[in-house]
């Protein structure tokens, strides 16, 4: 068990993520702005992250894109707007499955002495965006557990 | 989601009483004096949990018979089902990818630490 905490308060735009990494504050500022390292730990472990563009510099754009084995591809993007290395990194994130949903996030690395603490914030357009990320997952994950609710269900 | 919907399903679990009632229907209909027996409560008291549960669409009320016999309702359950299932979602995701960044991080160290 890791030591994060997901922090959403009812009613703002907010979601803020804590967790520690066993690991120097410099080396993981780089896994997050180098784009050998973003290409072997971002995304999901069933698909293959492209770092199409990593420019580490304010005003610099990013784009990742998720390929998955059977060919479907998610890209994400966005521009930074702060790089101070080795504590913080601001920049906008969008899905480009969902063109206009932009949020803002501020990344800082805390040195906890050989360990770094991890702040994550995302500022969302709106309460409804941000409750979106939330429940992201729903649509495809819920349903396995709710056929079985049912089934349960069914036999009352 | 109807975020009015799931403040009454929530309100209505938030009740051991009226959790027992939902579990003892789970294994089928009963009638009200059948839901009573493992309380010690009068029957008014329990009518009153039912009418909360019914209210919160968890269960319905037969007309058939005069036993009128409740029943379970799946879709609130459902709701709350759902909005738990996509916190659940984004956690587990989160988590996952943080692990890969521990992952990440270790090898690097490694690495760093060879000759």
């Amino acid at each position: 068990m890791s030591d994060m905490k997901v922090v959403a308060d009812p009613g703002t735009q907010e979601i803020v993520i804590t967790r520690s990494f066993d690991a120097p504050r410099d080396l993981v500022f780089k896994a997050f702005t180098d784009p050998d390292a973003v290409r072997q730990w971002w995304g999901q472990a069933s698909s293959e992250t492209v770092v199409d563009q990593l420019e580490a510099r304010p005003g610099g754009r990013w784009r990742f894109v998720e390929r998955e084995a059977e060919g479907n591809e998610y890209g994400f993007h966005g521009v930074y707007h702060d790089l101070q290395a080795p504590e913080r990194i601001v920049y906008t994130f969008e899905f480009e499955g969902m063109p206009g949903h932009v949020l803002l996030e501020t990344i800082v690395f805390e040195d906890q002495g050989g360990r770094t603490l991890m702040t994550d914030s995302s500022v969302f357009q709106s309460v409804g965006d941000r409750d979106g990320m939330l429940q992201s997952g729903m649509e495809s994950g819920a349903s396995e557990s709710l056929d079985r609710l049912d089934a349960y269900l069914a036999k009352g | 989601m109807d975020s009015e919907r799931l403040d009454h399903t929530f309100a209505a679990l938030a009740d051991p009483t009226r959790r027992a009632i939902l579990a003892r229907l789970m294994a089928g209909a009963a009638s009200v004096t059948e839901l009573a027996e493992p309380f010690e409560m009068t029957l008014p008291a329990v009518s009153k949990h039912l009418k909360v549960l019914e209210r919160a669409g968890l269960i319905t009320r037969g007309r058939e018979a005069q036993w009128r016999p409740c029943r379970l309702e799946a879709d609130p359950l459902k709701e709350v089902a759902d909005w738990v299932e996509g916190y659940r979602r984004f956690w587990e995701e989160s988590e996952r990818r943080y692990e890969r960044l521990d992952t990440y991080l270790r090898e690097a160290q490694r690495k760093g630490a060879d000759p």
